[in-house]
């Protein structure tokens, strides 16, 4: 192996790389867990509501987000959300939507969908019993949901939910495909540049690790701690 | 909507010369599935055997089994892509480093694509293992060493045919998604399903016939994978023999 | 054939069996009792190795199973284990579970191992059910093949850990029939149960073990007349109401 490696330029362009790149990359993933997280958990009461055509719509609607490749999806809705921004905003022509915006509504309606399935599981283990007794207390629907029910299951389904939540930062390196700037797209346009593609994804590689595996390893304490308790 | 809807886009000629759009796009999910076969191969055999090693008794075996599982899903599938393209040619020795460099493409693709796709799917394929062997009562393992059957032969004839039907609904969606990831593979110049409908995309200028296209046949494919499956299932099913389901994985 | 010397073995720092010591001689039948957590199962599955122990000796016909050297699979082909919860291989036929050990441990061949498989599943009275699976089995049925494999192996000696425990009333005496024939024919058997029917029945011995030791080791008619020890004596005013 010859030492023409130069890891110095991961030195120069840290700034870059952590103030632009990374910034967008957890900020992508903090939003489209917040959102994936709430839109998932509507489509999980959708999915177990008695009201069939709801049921079914949720069902399809997640079994499809479910059986296409994320890439695709992002193509879609890079394309597809300036005609919707043009319908809603009456205007005539498609509107410019930058891969930011395009971005965060792909990763909060994609992984909407696994969240969903991750909060049915959760609802469904909160035990019968806890729905009766807020009925027979009085209270409607949406309290026993909100006040009884998700509170249980989103702490039951915890960790699970933050493992998700790992992946999808994992899953942001994916808008390369839409030439947008997150970490791994920032340094992808350092490497070009500089010529020093193997220092550059070799460090992307290394700082993915220890993010991810740090995360991971936190979760897995968590996961300890709430099987003490229990 | 200002959009023009032209489905007839599908039986134009492509401009590339491989007949209609609509076969074009065909022959991208013949290299999706390639890619994915051969990466299913990898990671049944790799990670079969990572997830059998990491539920012996020996420590250090588990523990490098721990390693490489850790190594590999912890890493973008992106990003592993890559440095299989870019970074692992370069510290290959310099013969075999430069012998991989002009390989023509689709090889040069292809090749890492399988390789790369192969370790990251044979991470998952070895939790799955792992747990379903873990699943079994201890008295199985007991029963057979009690017989006199070495460690060896404990696995292959009583753990293993157990922990792998147990599994075998898990592992039709990791098929799935073996299908679905061998997309990530258009970034280092595979001409996959998805980016062949982003090329016809780009030649056309026929945005959602080409993304609904590929959408339909992704979906056409996973009912054909999940039929399968369900006979296979019905195939290798013991009767008396009920396998326990489990909450929903996280992942893709 | 069986012996016990001063056995004494710890899950990390909480010890399971102290100085525990015991014979059992060839064609002797030698039933062992006790409540929960007395260590009955743990020191009947360290004389098939099952269980590692950290002190004392166990040797089965001279060989001595504590010993690294021994060939572990040759000796536990020789003797038989009965589980609690059967642990009929689900995945494989009858005749299949009772064919496995013979040809893969024993070398025997196929039609050699079936042909004896199915003698004895017939001395079972199970034959009728060669082809069918575990799952579609009761329980005593099932623990009536595991004995079956087991004596495939033609065991020198058979253990037997609570082998009607896991089973309904109605069954625990199919099970019992068979283990009293096999007694009847000789063969060394040690057996941890709570049935003392059985062992009034065709047990030589009685070995009563308490929070990990040997409390009382008598025969039989001793045992039951005027068993030693206080606890032995509680513990047997107790069963025997039942």
């Amino acid at each position: 192996m010859d030492s023409g490696f130069d890891f110095d330029v991961i030195q120069r362009s840290w700034g870059y790389l952590f103030r632009e790149g990374m910034t967008f990359t957890v900020t992508l993933t903090l939003l489209a867990m917040s959102g994936g997280i709430i839109f998932g958990t509507l489509l999980a009461m959708m999915r177990l509501s008695a009201f069939k055509p709801l049921s079914w719509l949720a069902g399809a609607y997640v079994n499809l987000m479910r059986s296409v490749p994320l890439v695709l999806v992002i193509f879609w809705f890079f394309f597809l959300v300036p005609y919707i921004g043009a319908w809603i905003l009456r205007e005539p022509n498609p509107i410019k939507v930058g891969a930011w915006m395009s971005a965060v509504i792909t990763f909060t309606m994609f992984e909407a969908a696994y969240y969903a399935e991750i909060m049915r599981a959760g609802i469904q283990s909160v035990a019968r019993g806890q729905v009766w007794s807020g009925y027979a207390l009085g209270l409607n629907y949406w309290q026993t949901m909100g006040k009884i029910v998700l509170p249980q299951a989103f702490r039951n389904m915890l960790p699970v939910l933050l493992t998700q939540t790992i992946i999808l930062f994992q899953d942001t390196s994916l808008v390369y495909v839409i030439s947008a700037t997150d970490f791994l797209g920032a340094a992808s346009k350092v490497a070009n540049r500089d010529y020093r593609l193997v220092e550059m994804y070799t460090f992307v590689a290394v700082v993915y690790f220890v993010i991810s595996y740090g995360l991971s390893t936190l979760v897995k304490g968590l996961q300890n701690r709430i099987a003490i308790i229990r | 909507m200002g959009y023009n809807w032209h489905w007839g886009i599908l039986l134009e000629k492509e401009p590339g010369g491989t007949g209609i759009y609509l076969q074009y796009l065909i022959v991208g999910l013949g290299w999706s599935l390639a890619t994915a076969l051969a990466a299913w191969v990898i990671a049944l055999v790799i990670g079969s055997l990572v997830g059998t090693l990491r539920t012996t008794p020996m420590p250090w075996v588990v523990r490098l089994g721990n390693l490489y599982v850790e190594i590999f899903r912890n890493i973008p599938l992106i990003v592993q892509m890559f440095l299989w393209f870019f970074v692992m040619p370069e510290l290959l020795p310099k013969e075999l480093g430069d012998w991989i460099k002009q390989m023509p493409p689709p090889w040069s693709s292809y090749i890492p694509a399988v390789l790369c796709l192969g370790i990251y799917t044979s991470v998952r394929i070895a939790e799955q293992v792992r747990a379903g062997i873990q699943s079994l009562p201890r008295g199985q393992g007991m029963a057979g060493t009690a017989m006199g059957l070495t460690a060896a032969q404990t696995y292959r004839y009583v753990i293993l045919p157990q922990a792998f039907r147990i599994i075998l609904p898990p592992i039709t969606s990791e098929f799935m998604n073996v299908i679905k990831n061998s997309s990530v593979a258009l970034t280092i110049g595979l001409l996959e399903l998805t980016g062949r409908a982003r090329a016809m995309q780009e030649f056309s200028f026929h945005v959602f016939e080409a993304f609904a296209a590929a959408t339909v046949i992704y979906l056409l494919t996973n009912m054909v994978v999940v039929l399968g499956m369900r006979l296979l299932e019905k195939k290798v099913r013991v009767p008396g023999l009920i396998a326990a389901a489990g909450a929903p994985l996280p992942g893709h | 054939m069986i012996s016990i010397k001063n056995v004494s073995k710890w899950y990390g720092s909480f010890q399971v069996l102290t100085d525990c010591s015991t014979e059992v001689a060839k064609g002797e039948v030698v039933v062992v009792c006790g409540p929960s957590g007395s260590g009955k199962s743990t020191i009947i599955k360290c004389v098939n190795a099952l269980e590692p122990f950290q002190k004392g000796s166990i040797t089965v016909e001279g060989i001595s199973v504590g010993d690294p050297k021994t060939n572990l699979p040759k000796l536990r082909s020789r003797i038989g284990m009965v589980f609690q919860n059967f642990e009929l291989f689900p995945h494989m036929t009858v005749t299949e579970n009772l064919t496995l050990g013979q040809v893969k441990v024993l070398g025997r061949s196929s039609a050699e191992a079936t042909e004896k498989g199915l003698k004895l599943l017939d001395r079972v009275g199970l034959l009728a059910h060669k082809d069918k699976y575990p799952g579609q089995l009761s329980g005593g049925q099932q623990q009536r093949v595991a004995i079956a494999r087991a004596l495939s192996m033609d065991p020198i000696a058979m253990l037997f850990d609570e082998p009607t425990s896991a089973l309904d009333p109605e069954m625990i005496n199919e099970v019992l029939d068979v283990m009293v024939e096999l007694a009847k024919e000789g063969m060394t058997m040690m057996v941890v149960t709570h049935e003392m029917g059985f062992a009034r029945k065709v047990a030589h011995r009685v070995i009563f073990m308490d929070a990990g030791r040997i409390v009382e080791d008598a025969k039989k008619e001793e045992f039951f007349g005027t068993p030693r020890s206080e606890r032995a004596q509680l513990f047997l005013s107790k069963i025997l109401h039942h």
